[in-house]
């Protein structure tokens, strides 16, 4: 179990880590997510112990390793960039950390040879890794990092310089090795996609800050604050800031929306409604769906789905919609809101969640 | 803007390229429509960068002949022709301020000064960098450095046309939505006809409204984003396009029925086939999840948030369906495939349906 | 980084701390030492408080070398900075051309001090030098030993050669380290070579410059071996730099005390450059 306490990191006047507490558990595949410069590198560097928190501290399995270095704790890293030993194949890359550790030769055959099954490396395992697809590359730093049977792996962003197609077949092979190998993963990544893919858990960055940590399903459809929900959606949430009187939020024109059942209870003023791309609709929903009208400023079409870009009022939305629905610019639709699926967040960005109205 | 024809254009980085394999670039043969959006779509390695580069100038095909609106370009160096072009990482000349950046290709060309000034302040208005003319480049976010390129480019009235070699690599997801619109809406008002290369689907569509699928130095299927995804010629663009991509597997066809193993699938049509391994593509999308049909073994649901992706296999074979946001697997579960989206390859290439 | 405090560390550097106080520390006590008093030998010595300062600071001779120094460091400089990036924009950035070129550039520099002043002193002499030899014969006037303006050509032509391959192989370094993108991207803006040069390669070789120019100042401020072979600082005095008019005075003459005074001037002055420099330097990396 990994746990950090009250970490902050500055580096002079930046604070690169405010605060963070966070605890993993042995088995478990973590995503820390979050846009560039956001702290998940920091973070993965006071995890692993390259670097020391100013304050705070960091345990691991009731030990206190803060400022333990690294060369003393069992970590392994997979970094954005291919990281191999370019005179060395596959074979002998991958065997590396066991020659390290003084393992006999038998058992770091076996090891190497599960490795590279599981990463589908067997053909390659005579070649360097130089010869290799930027895939064959990556795999192979990452059956480094697995037999070295490290308590704590740290990968960050290792699909960034891939092909998108590559990205895809090996974030679906991720969870499986995770879930093979025992022990704590933490994988970051910008992409919000990413994560939902991977599954496990997730930790949402923001400026230096943990947002949100839980299982990465409930933190997407159950954000505790409005920044966790701008950072995980991808296409960007849709939000407006509307007034509450009474039952409704009222929109432009005098429309009303009305306010989730279990949220009747709130006070009567300014609330930022946040809703996701496909929650918006061109065919009512259902009867309780919000007709609104709004201005097409573009279309975007992928072949099986389709993104309009909204003005609405001050806002700028996206509808994602199913099928190929093309909308001159500057055409004015009539799209759906569907209130089951709003989300409200008070003025300081919370969002309201109705046990804290009943308390 | 121009219209760019590529006539049969074969390049080779080796001195004597002999076997189709030491071409990077097998022969390519296609018009770039006056203002017109189009992708170049394909994985690492399939030549997109070298058909860009050679759109550009930067490269020297080793055959075939390029022309801009019927000239011949093919030896006219980069600047000569005209063009614009973006790169995967910004480059900015970061010792000037923004405003400087823009108006140095005017500059180059010697334009009077005041036609400089006026050109300048318009195309900051048109990349919603107005206010930072007077900061200094290199203090910019990945994004502002990215329109700083296009910009330049943007500044020049008369260039032939706008060329992106990948330009969204370095940016975030949330600005990569913000730079497609905006760089979509340029397109739709100026009318310039721009070449996009990508190894990202989603970028592709969204930006073209022609996507050229490109798979080891030749041209696969060319064609509009619902093309590519209701009737991919090849079973590498029912692959490459789609997340996940089609369902692929080998069936045997008599008459209007195709057969996996045990299982019978009505097909709408009856296939032309000719030589080769037959193969019924169907993409996710078009697999439907239900208590009748062909039964399936589920292995995994994957929750993607706005929809849900079931590995499952059937007769042995992994295949992948996707359903809504709120539905559920059933217990039973059973899998249809929409006539609509069956697709028929004969050694990797789709066949006609008759009748 | 942060550091864990564990002062068994600080045993680790202590033959550091050792080694530093034998070899700066103490020798530049004894100078102080030496500064501030007078002796006749035999380790007798009369305090004197500021005199020997005073006396140095007041002397023409002192001066005359300083400017001499000045003059050097500035014709050097003025010469090698540019012909560096000259020959480093040259040189090929692939190929088999790289290794040549670099081993070539590195010949000159790991040849002996010493040995590049003999170099130079037999190469300038009228009887049997090649340059001297060819001069003459083709009817210059040139001898180093006699003519202050011709042993000062030799001393720079020498230092030119010596150490231009510094600055070519620093700025070299700089410039490989330009994306390709940046050239390809200049030439669709239509940017002459001049422009390339000015808003391309320029601000991305800035610090390896700055490296170079503080190296080469440096140095050549301090220079002492090369032209006390070659000329012995002469004739007359016209080579006689700093360096040289110190050993003059210290060994030469035996003025310990005015030796030892002017070895702590000599050493403030290059400590203040030293500090002008590193405050430029950092006051550029913060900029970026």
């Amino acid at each position: 179990m990994l746990e950090l306490r009250n970490v902050t990191k500055t580096v002079g006047a930046a604070e690169h880590i405010r605060d963070v507490s966070l605890t993993l558990q042995h088995g478990s595949l973590n995503v820390l997510l979050g846009p560039t410069l956001s702290g998940k590198t920091s973070l993965m560097r006071l995890m692993a112990g390259l670097d020391v928190p100013t304050s705070g501290s960091v345990w691991f399995d009731g030990q206190n390793v803060t400022g333990m270095p690294v060369q003393q704790r069992k970590i392994a890293m997979v970094y954005q960039q291919f990281i191999n030993y370019p005179a060395m194949t596959v074979y002998e890359n991958i065997a590396s950390p066991l020659r390290v550790a003084g393992t006999d030769q038998a058992k770091i055959d076996k090891e190497v040879r599960n490795a590279a099954a599981l990463l589908k490396l067997t053909p390659y395992l005579d070649r360097t890794p130089l010869s290799l697809s930027g895939g064959q590359q990556q795999r192979t730093a990452l059956a480094r990092a697995i037999v070295k049977n490290a308590s704590l792996v740290l990968l960050d962003e290792p699909l960034a310089n891939l092909d998108y197609k590559l990205r895809e077949e090996l974030r679906a092979e991720l969870p499986k090795i995770f879930a093979a190998a025992g022990t704590i993963f933490v994988y970051a990544t910008t992409e919000p996609h990413e994560a939902l893919l991977l599954g496990g858990n997730t930790a949402t960055l923001s400026e230096g800050r943990i947002t949100q940590f839980g299982p990465t399903i409930d933190v997407f459809r159950k954000p505790i604050d409005l920044v966790t929900a701008k950072t995980f959606a991808d296409p960007p949430l849709n939000t407006i800031v509307l007034a509450k009187k009474g039952q409704d939020f009222l929109l432009e024109g005098g429309v009303k929306l009305p306010v989730p059942a279990e949220l009747s209870g709130i006070a009567d003023a300014n609330y930022t409604i946040g809703f996701q791309p496909h929650h918006l609709s061109l065919e009512r929903p259902n009867a309780a769906a919000v007709p609104v009208r709004a201005k097409v400023t573009i279309t975007e079409i992928t072949g099986s789905e389709s993104f309009i870009h909204l003005d609405f009022a001050d806002a700028r939305w996206v509808m994602l919609t199913h099928g190929i629905r093309d909308f001159e610019p500057d055409a004015e639709i009539e799209v759906f809101i569907d209130p089951r699926h709003i989300m409200v967040f008070d003025g300081n960005g919370s969002a309201v969640a109705a046990s804290k109205l009943a308390a | 803007m121009a219209r760019i024809d590529v006539n049969h254009v074969r390049h080779s980085y080796l001195p004597n390229p002999q076997k189709d394999a030491d071409f990077a670039l097998r022969e390519v043969h296609h018009t770039f429509e006056d203002g017109g959006a189009y992708a170049l779509l394909g994985p690492s390695g399939c030549g997109k960068t070298t058909l860009l580069n050679i759109i550009s100038g930067l490269l020297h095909p080793s055959h075939g002949e390029l022309l801009f609106n019927g000239k011949d370009v093919t030896n006219l160096s980069t600047q000569e022709r005209n063009i614009a072009q973006v790169f995967q990482f910004p480059v900015i000349y970061d010792t000037m301020t923004v405003y400087d950046n823009l108006a140095f290709p005017l500059r180059n060309r010697g334009v009077p000064e005041a036609d400089v000034d006026r050109t300048v302040r318009e195309t900051l208005e048109m990349i919603d960098l107005a206010s930072w003319a007077k900061k200094k480049a290199r203090g910019l976010t990945a994004d502002q450095k990215q329109k700083i390129s296009l910009g330049r480019g943007l500044v020049r009235s008369d260039v032939n046309a706008i060329l992106f070699d990948e330009p969204l690599t370095v940016i975030d997801p949330h600005m990569k939505w913000v730079l497609r619109s905006q760089l979509k809406q340029l397109h739709r008002r100026f009318g310039y006809t721009m070449v996009y290369v990508t190894h990202d689907q989603t970028e592709a569509l969204t930006f073209a409204d022609q996507v050229v699928v490109m798979y080891d130095g030749g041209i696969v299927q060319i064609g509009t984003p619902a093309e590519l995804f209701e009737r991919p010629r090849h079973t590498f663009v029912g692959y490459f396009i789609g997340s996940p991509g089609m369902n692929v597997m080998p069936v045997a066809i008599d008459g209007k029925t195709a057969t996996i193993g045990s299982q019978r699938i009505e097909l709408p049509g009856v296939p032309k086939t000719g030589a080769g391994p037959i193969e019924l593509g169907i993409r996710p999308e078009y697999v439907r999840l239900g208590r009748d049909g062909m039964a399936v073994k589920i292995s995994k649901v994957e929750d993607l948030g706005r929809h849900k992706v079931v590995r499952a296999s059937l007769e042995g074979r992994e295949i992948a369906a996707v359903i809504g946001e709120d539905e559920s697997v059933p217990a039973d579960p059973k899998v249809r495939f929409d006539p609509a989206g069956i697709n028929i390859y004969a050694d990797s290439w789709r066949v006609e349906m008759g009748a | 980084m942060e550091k864990t405090w564990n002062n068994k560390a600080w045993f680790m550097v202590l033959p550091v701390l050792l080694l530093v106080a034998f070899s700066a520390v103490i020798p530049l006590m004894t100078v102080v030492n030496y500064s501030v008093q007078d002796t006749f030998g035999n380790n007798v010595f009369f305090w004197n408080g500021s005199d020997w300062f005073t006396e140095i600071l007041e002397s023409e001779r002192f001066w005359l070398s300083m400017v001499r120094n000045l003059i050097f460091s500035f014709i050097i400089l003025a010469i090698e900075v540019p012909l560096g990036i000259f020959i480093a924009l040259n040189m090929p950035k692939k190929g088999w051309g790289v290794p040549v070129c670099l081993v070539l550039m590195a010949l000159p520099l790991l040849i002996p001090w010493n040995v590049v002043g003999t170099i130079w002193q037999v190469f300038g002499r009228i009887d049997i030098g090649l340059l001297g030899y060819t001069l003459s014969a083709l009817g210059f006037d040139y001898n180093y030993v006699n003519d202050p303006t011709d042993a000062w050509v030799t001393v720079i032509l020498m230092d030119v050669w010596h150490w231009t391959s510094l600055v070519v192989l620093l700025c070299y370094a700089g410039l490989v380290s330009i994306p390709d993108a940046y050239y390809q991207a200049a030439k669709i803006d239509g940017a002459s070579r001049w422009a390339i040069f000015r808003y391309i390669q320029l601000p991305k070789m800035n610090r390896v410059l700055l490296i170079a120019v503080l190296l080469r100042f440096m140095d050549s401020f301090m220079i002492y071996t090369e032209p006390f072979v070659v000329t012995g600082g002469g004739p007359g005095n016209s080579t006689t730099f700093l360096s040289i008019d110190l050993v003059k005075i210290a060994i030469g003459q035996f003025d310990l005390g005015p030796a030892a005074a002017m070895s702590i001037i000599y050493f403030l002055i290059i400590l203040l450059l030293s500090w002008v420099f590193y405050t430029v330097m950092t006051n550029v990396d913060a900029e970026r």
